[in-house]
């Protein structure tokens, strides 16, 4: 792919504003890009510091630290801080940073939605954790708020369904754009099938996005009528149904698990290559099977269902569905693998993260099978063994893609070298701590351990134990993490990195310079 | 966490491993259990997981290999093909097939587990905030009726600065804590037992893990389930759907007895039910309503109204000088049989019996500086 880079063009290029004014009202992908980043770290420390409350209180049976209320709170808002704000706004910050640069685009095609999506988010967070200082606390139904439980919530309850309402509107907002750029920005030459796999990935992703956030929309609005306007959606009393709910959270919930993940996919596919040195093995069964688990995730939700008394026929059609899922799962596996083999591989941090993230979000697929067996699934379904399932598709598999992704193009934005001794030390700490944390919590739910309890009895204290020390251990070499982020940001002064960061990168980011222009390509490239 | 814990706690971790009588570290497994339908799905689970071994073994082999052999430190000069039809046929095919292969035996078993019919007895149970209802609706036990709550002891040692730890614990009940219950269901060995499961507030679920199934307990509708269990013995589970503060609190006791057992509990059941009965037509004294009056409210209301009946604000109100409890008792046993719908506050017309609501009612009136008047079961008979 040979491209006409632009250099600096003959009308200004202005810049950024001063000050911080410069990041209320900017318009600028790559800022926007850095704020959604920024606040996803944010957002994954305090979503973190709710995961020590949780292990501290789990170290031992008995209770010693919080009352069972608040326990609950930190588990429902763990995991909404962890979705909702680290990880979905991580991966549009990529998004933001990434598609303009590797499509040959100047910026996104709508700039100030783009500023008004991320500003949201703040805002929004603020509503939700606000919610702990008022009477009744904070959300603790669980981050799925099934009704009739999350009706008993107390005076958060509104501000809890606005906060989503509104970062719903943020993530639609953002979807769109994604959209609108990719099919109308790309650079001459550049046909869909010549994409970058991790803008296939965002744009299928963002498809996702506009089809079921409005669902989870409509369902949380139903729980707000039903608490305030009188409806009876939820409640059998009034002729409604409760597992109603439990359909229209999943339809949207399904799909968004694979929001979750499916840019992650674009993450590891640039990755791998590049260290590899050599071309990512069958881009287009790449496409097809990216689309075919977009296409499949909308007809599997039930299987979240399994125990609520489905009649027999929906359970087997869901079982077959989900363990259909796995067919192109394993092809992107394979595929990846196949890109490694006969490489010329070198294993510096972001190639490090995304081989822990092949092997262990492969374990985490591994569980998830096995969640798909029905009868099965009784045994396992609201047990430890599903915790331990989505932790490793959510922190070894869609975090470990977001640090990779951030080793791999933070000097491209700012310029600077991380430091490679601390990334490698960054890795082994948590890929080693993560499992003590992660591993055991298959043992504890096949044991017989529910989740979401704040005490348990006394012979899963050991494996408890050991969960709680991985955690305390992962927790804080997250820490080392911002420090390096933090680092390489301000930058050391002497090295700074040429246009090709690595030696195997292709793509027309590696065209730019590192940092890019203000303003990324002014003349559009050409793609051959 | 006190320093203390953290140390005693890392201090522990090698001691259990030298003492495997006390430690657990070989609980790893699903529970064969006890059932046709425990043994059918621990078999399903077996096979698919070692299919996954299989897989993990292939897949993360060739990776290590890779990672091993064709890194550019030993020289490896990078290939460049990227493609190639075959083996994408090949890696969807085979997955299909390993996949259907799995979905044959599943099918067996999930239409085996959903078929209900045929039963020798029905037991309805349900759930509520935060214990256990079982009606015996048909049989021998038909009409014996009785909440299970989580053992009193438990319920103390839980409590938020009880001051316990894992060693405490095990001296004090063995591995029965948390799943120990004052009322056990009591089922016969080698008959198919129906379940009926609903709830009476929120969504719950019922799970005995050594009969091999869970089923959602949900308010407003009916869930069937069954089972048989051959061997007499004693089989604990939990509420497996969280139903709110007190959701990690709700044991399930299951006691199987060789049916000449059985029918002696029966009997002893129906004759208590009895004395009950008679017991609520009688005139009861101060002193009698409030010390049994005690008992029902630690089990029963000190969870959320506190021992010392100061409540915690304002999920869950004092109870200590307050309005209800000092003023008018009508509205006092109104609030207890009927709940306050839209919080927490259970309706408790269907988990206490007339006697045991007249004296936990009488109790919160007589206490913690409450000064008031006894309120007797044929009041609360009367008022229902």
């Amino acid at each position: 792919m040979s491209t006409a880079t632009a250099t600096h063009d003959d009308h200004h290029d202005h810049g950024p504003a001063k000050g911080l004014m410069r990041w209320v009202t900017t318009t600028n992908h790559k800022d926007i890009g850095t704020l959604y980043l920024l606040f996803a770290l944010l957002m994954f420390f305090i979503g973190g510091a709710m995961a020590m409350v949780i292990r501290a209180e789990l170290f031992q049976p008995g209770m010693q630290l919080v009352d069972p209320q608040f326990f609950n709170s930190m588990t429902t808002v763990h995991a909404l801080v962890m979705i909702f704000g680290a990880v979905m706004p991580a991966f549009t910050g990529l998004a933001n940073w990434l598609i303009p640069m590797m499509i040959g685009a100047p910026d996104m095609a709508l700039p100030r939605m783009n500023n008004f999506s991320f500003w949201i988010l703040p805002f929004a967070f603020t509503l939700l954790l606000s919610t702990f200082f008022m009477n009744g606390g904070a959300p603790a139904g669980g981050w799925t708020i099934y009704p009739p439980l999350s009706l008993q919530m107390g005076d958060g309850f509104p501000f809890m369904i606005f906060a989503i309402h509104l970062m719903g509107i943020s993530s639609i907002m953002g979807s769109i754009n994604v959209v609108v750029t990719i099919l109308n920005m790309r650079a001459p030459g550049m046909t869909l099938m010549k994409m970058p796999l991790f803008v296939w990935t965002w744009l299928i992703t963002a498809y996702l996005l506009i089809a079921t956030m409005p669902v989870l929309a409509g369902a949380v609005t139903m729980l707000l009528t039903d608490k305030f306007a009188g409806t009876s959606f939820f409640n059998a009393a009034g002729g409604g149904d409760p597992v109603m709910y439990q359909h229209i959270f999943w339809f949207f919930g399904h799909p968004e698990v694979y929001i979750l993940i499916l840019p992650a996919f674009g993450i590891i596919s640039a990755i791998v290559p590049t260290f590899a040195r050599k071309p990512l093995f069958g881009y287009s069964s790449m496409v097809y099977a990216t689309a075919s688990i977009a296409f499949l995730s909308f007809i599997v939700w039930a299987h979240h269902m399994f125990t609520v008394g489905m009649p027999v026929v929906g359970e087997l059609f869901f079982m077959y569905a989900t363990m259909m899922i796995a067919v192109p799962t394993g092809v992107k596996v394979f595929n990846w693998v196949s890109t490694m083999w006969k490489g010329s591989m070198t294993f510096e941090t972001p190639m490090l993260f995304a081989i822990g993230f092949i092997m262990m979000f492969t374990i985490g697929g591994f569980s998830g099978l096995m969640l798909a067996i029905a009868p099965a699934d009784f045994q396992y379904h609201d047990t430890y063994f599903v915790v331990a399932h989505f932790h490793y598709v959510l922190v070894t598999g869609a975090v470990y893609s977001i640090m990779a992704a951030t080793y791999y193009w933070l000097p491209k934005w700012t310029g600077n070298m991380y430091d490679e001794r601390l990334g490698k030390l960054h890795f082994w700490l948590s890929t080693i701590s993560v499992n003590v944390l992660f591993f055991p919590q298959h043992f504890l739910g096949l044991a017989g351990m529910p989740r979401r309890i704040p005490d348990y009895s006394v012979q899963f204290a050991d494996w408890n134990m050991v969960s709680s020390i991985g955690g305390f251990v992962f927790g804080a070499s997250q820490l080392l993490f911002a420090w390096i982020v933090y680092k390489t940001i301000k930058g050391r002064g002497k090295e700074q990195v040429p246009a090709k960061v690595w030696e195997g990168a292709q793509g027309l980011e590696w065209t730019l310079p590192s940092p890019p222009p203000y303003h990324s390509f002014t003349e559009a490239p050409v793609v051959k | 966490m006190k320093p203390k814990t953290i140390w005693r706690g890392l201090c522990a971790a090698p001691a259990l491993l030298a003492a495997p009588a006390m430690a657990e570290w070989n609980l790893l497994n699903l529970p064969k259990g006890v059932t046709d339908t425990s043994h059918a799905v621990f078999d399903l689970h077996m096979i698919i997981l070692w299919v996954c071994v299989v897989i993990g073994i292939v897949v993360f082999g060739a990776m290590i290999i890779a990672m091993l052999k064709h890194r550019k430190s030993k020289g490896a000069v990078a290939a460049q093909f990227h493609e190639s039809t075959t083996m994408e046929i090949v890696w969807t095919i085979i997955p299909i097939l390993i996949l259907v292969s799995m979905a044959i035996p599943a099918t067996k078993t999930l239409l085996a587990m959903e078929d209900v019919g045929d039963a020798d007895m029905t037991i309805k149970i349900t759930g509520v905030q935060w214990k256990w209802k079982y009606d015996y609706i048909d049989g021998e036990a038909a009409g014996i009726s009785f909440v299970s709550s989580l053992h009193p002891e438990h319920n103390e040692a839980r409590l938020l600065g009880a001051g316990m730890d894992t060693e405490t614990l095990r001296e004090k009940f063995g591995d029965t804590y948390l799943r120990e219950v004052d009322k056990p269901l009591v089922v016969p060995t080698g008959k198919k037992i129906r379940f009926l499961l609903t709830a009476a507030d929120v969504i719950h679920s019922w799970w005995v893990p050594d009969l091999g199934w869970k089923k959602d307990a949900i308010p407003g509708f009916v869930n069937e389930s069954w089972t048989l269990i051959e061997k007499p013995g004693v089989y604990r589970g939990k509420c497996a759907e969280l139903c709110g503060k007190d959701h990690g609190f709700m044991p399930i006791v299951v006691v199987a007895k060789a049916p000449a057992d059985y029918a002696a509990w029966v009997a002893q059941q129906k004759g208590a039910a009895a004395e009950t009965a008679a017991a609520a037509s009688k005139t009861w004294s101060k002193d009698d309503l409030i010390a049994r009056g005690q008992e029902v409210y630690a089990a029963n209301c000190a969870a959320c109204h506190q021992p010392n009946g100061k409540g915690l604000p304002p999920a869950f109100p004092a109870l200590a000088g307050s309005a209800i409890a000092t003023g008018d008792p009508a509205k006092h046993i109104e609030v207890v049989l009927n709940g306050r719908p839209g919080t927490a506050m259970a309706a408790y017309r269907d988990l206490l019996s007339d006697v045991d609501l007249a004296a936990v009612i009488t109790y919160e009136r007589n206490s913690w500086g409450n000064s008031g008047s006894v309120v007797q079961p044929a009041d609360v008979k009367a008022a229902r």
